[in-house]
């Protein structure tokens, strides 16, 4: 018992090592060290997961064995060792998928920073679900963002440093909100630990002494976490950014650092703000309605797009809308159905980016519609894989997006007030997902004269195996979903 | 609302300062002026924590003279928060100068509108 408590913090710190001992190993030695961290990482976070099942207590890690209110904290519950799990495994998965292209796309010299940067994202992101401080969350959103961009930029062109630059602004302008508002959160409680925090934030809400700092917070808090996110307006960075960078960056980018900083996010709204008070407040409102806007406007512009992966790019934009919009509807059901589709959404998007791939490899590289006729045949596995995520993401029953619109949908039944706005844009934003993505799966097996380069399972195994992990988690997340589910919902009522 | 602002009077300035860093990160379209616009944000924020911890008529929180009492030292939290923003800070300045330098040697111009323009062109 008392061994296990560590390992959220050794999990942590096992990925930052191994990126500061990277920086002097050679390439090789480098993609070994990582494997073997995320590896370690995915058996502790496994471990942890099933100690706390059984036994359903929280595990408080004290930072320096410092008492509550003085000292920093490390917090597990069902939820965060779930999350890490679920994360680890993305992450083994993109990197195994997009090997063999990070070869060619980076220069030798620079794989071993590639390394760096994907164990840094890793420290990071692990350490934004267990903190328990919202100072030390903070941080690590930065180093987040600062290792996010080095993703972006390790592929070297004109495009991948402008979204670089595109990416920083917008993450900036965020950091420095979510700054402003922890500041003055901490001014107007006088803690910086997040359960702390809400026994303040409570005690002034009922006693009614600060109504419009604690507002400004909220605001301040939400709108800098959203446009890190890539919340609707702020979304502009996303198609040059996952759409030019190396694809294993791609596919970290889009299911796992956004997703980061809304768990952050949905953490901040239990346990430092509180469920109440946030709801309280109308900032759920226009969080609501933002999502909507998301939902629509992303899928319009993957329509408009005529490049396989920037359309993949902005489908993300819709996705995240869905999730906003989860948030937005404010009840406990719903807020399930939001995380369970951060899990939906990450599964399926790193699996369309690693097919989309394969599909270009066959097409002389191009990344054009035009061009991508009938690739599904010659690079089998990947069209089968890219048929499989889109057909989750329009949400056709067996996959898992089928199964986050049906929660999404029932929790808006749920809400009576939020009920006809959203499921009205939820029918309209499956119709339009259902547009470009079987716009693409057509165009993908639609038979051509043309002769092209074929590729075989037998000559890329690793990949091929990727491609049937990927199929086989979207397949288990759809049909298992109330083991998931009721994980969920347990994983909550321990978070607050 | 006047007498609240005159106590308040350094909040407000760095709120002023805030609006101002984050309206030029967020609208020019030189990066080095948007550079800027970030260091001036960051230190607003600075400027307001630091305000925070400050306690009239108290001293910097090192123990001297074998006084311990509460009431004699400011709270030095705000002061070791400021100091890990700093850092951070400083590091992502440093992060988004190198890229403007990689834009710049590559297209000679510091102008982000411009720099997309040529992009859309090359065709990428």
């Amino acid at each position: 018992m008392d061994f296990i408590c560590n390992f959220p913090f050794f999990s942590i710190m096992i990925s930052m090592f191994s990126g500061i001992v990277s920086s002097v190993l050679g390439r090789k030695a480098a993609k070994w060290l990582n494997l073997i961290s995320i590896w370690v990482i995915w058996f502790l976070s496994a471990v942890l997961l099933y100690y706390i099942f059984g036994t359903g207590e929280i595990i408080v890690y004290k930072m320096g064995h410092f008492p509550a209110p003085w000292g920093n904290e490390i917090r597990a519950g069902l939820l965060e060792a779930g999350l890490a799990l679920f994360f680890c495994s993305i992450m083994l998965l993109s990197m195994t998928g997009g090997r063999k292209k990070l070869m060619g796309e980076v220069v030798e010299e620079k794989h071993n920073l590639y390394y760096i940067l994907v164990d840094l994202m890793l420290a990071s992101l692990l350490a934004l679900i267990y903190t328990n401080d919202l100072f030390t969350a903070y941080v690590f959103v930065e180093i987040n963002t600062i290792s996010a961009c080095g993703l972006i930029m390790i592929r070297q062109n004109g495009r991948t440093i402008e979204a670089a630059v595109r990416y920083m602004i917008m993450s900036l302008l965020g950091s420095g909100l979510l700054l402003m508002g922890i500041c003055m959160l901490y001014d107007i409680t006088g803690h910086l630990l997040m359960s702390n925090i809400r026994d303040a934030v409570s005690s002034i809400y009922s006693a009614g002494t600060y109504p419009v700092p604690l507002t400004v917070t909220i605001i301040l808090l939400t709108c800098g976490l959203a446009m890190k996110s890539a919340l609707f307006p702020f979304h502009t960075w996303v198609a040059d950014a996952y759409g030019y960078s190396t694809v294993s960056s791609a596919a970290i980018l889009s299911s796992l650092v956004s997703k980061g900083y809304i768990i952050l996010l949905i953490k901040i709204i239990y346990r430092v703000i509180g469920f109440e008070v946030y709801r309280a407040s109308h900032i759920i409102d226009v969080v609501f309605v933002f999502g909507l806007a998301g939902m629509i406007m992303g899928s319009l512009s993957a329509i408009r797009e005529n490049d396989i992966r920037r359309m993949i790019a902005y489908s993300s934009v819709a996705q995240i809308g869905y999730i906003y919009m989860g948030i937005g509807l404010g009840t406990r059901y719903a807020m399930i159905a939001s995380i369970f589709h951060i899990l939906s959404h990450a599964a399926t998007k790193s699996m369309l980016f690693i097919g989309a791939i394969g599909l270009t490899d066959v097409s002389k590289g191009s990344r054009h519609f035009a061009e991508l006729t009938g690739s599904g045949y010659r690079h089998r596995i990947a069209g089968i894989t890219f048929a499989v995520g889109s057909l989750s993401m329009v949400g056709i029953p067996l996959f898992s997006g089928f199964i986050s619109k049906l929660l999404f949908a029932q929790a808006a039944v749920l809400n009576t007030r939020k009920m006809l706005p959203a499921l009205i844009v939820l029918a309209i934003s499956t119709i339009l997902n259902a547009i470009y993505f079987m716009k693409t799966v057509i165009r993908i097996y639609t038979p051509t004269e043309e002769e092209g380069e074929t590729i075989t399972m037998k000559q890329e195994k690793v990949y091929a195996l990727t491609c049937i992990c990927f199929i086989g988690l979207n397949i288990f997340i759809g049909m298992c979903s109330q083991p998931i589910v009721d994980w969920i919902g347990a994983g909550i009522d321990m978070f607050a | 609302m006047g007498p609240n602002l005159w106590a308040n009077f350094g909040e407000a300035v760095s709120m002023i300062l805030f609006c101002i860093g984050f309206a030029n990160l967020l609208l020019h379209k030189n990066l080095i002026k948007k550079i800027i616009g970030l260091n001036i944000m960051d230190s607003s924020i600075y400027l307001f924590l630091a305000l925070k911890g400050y306690i009239n008529g108290h001293t910097v929180p090192i123990v001297v003279d074998g006084v311990q009492s509460v009431d004699a030292y400011i709270n030095p939290i705000p002061s070791g928060l400021v100091l890990t923003g700093i850092v951070v800070s400083v590091s992502v300045t440093a992060l988004m100068l190198s890229l403007t330098i990689r834009l710049y040697r590559r297209y000679q111009t510091l102008d982000l509108d411009e720099i997309s323009k040529r992009l859309k062109k090359e065709g990428l």
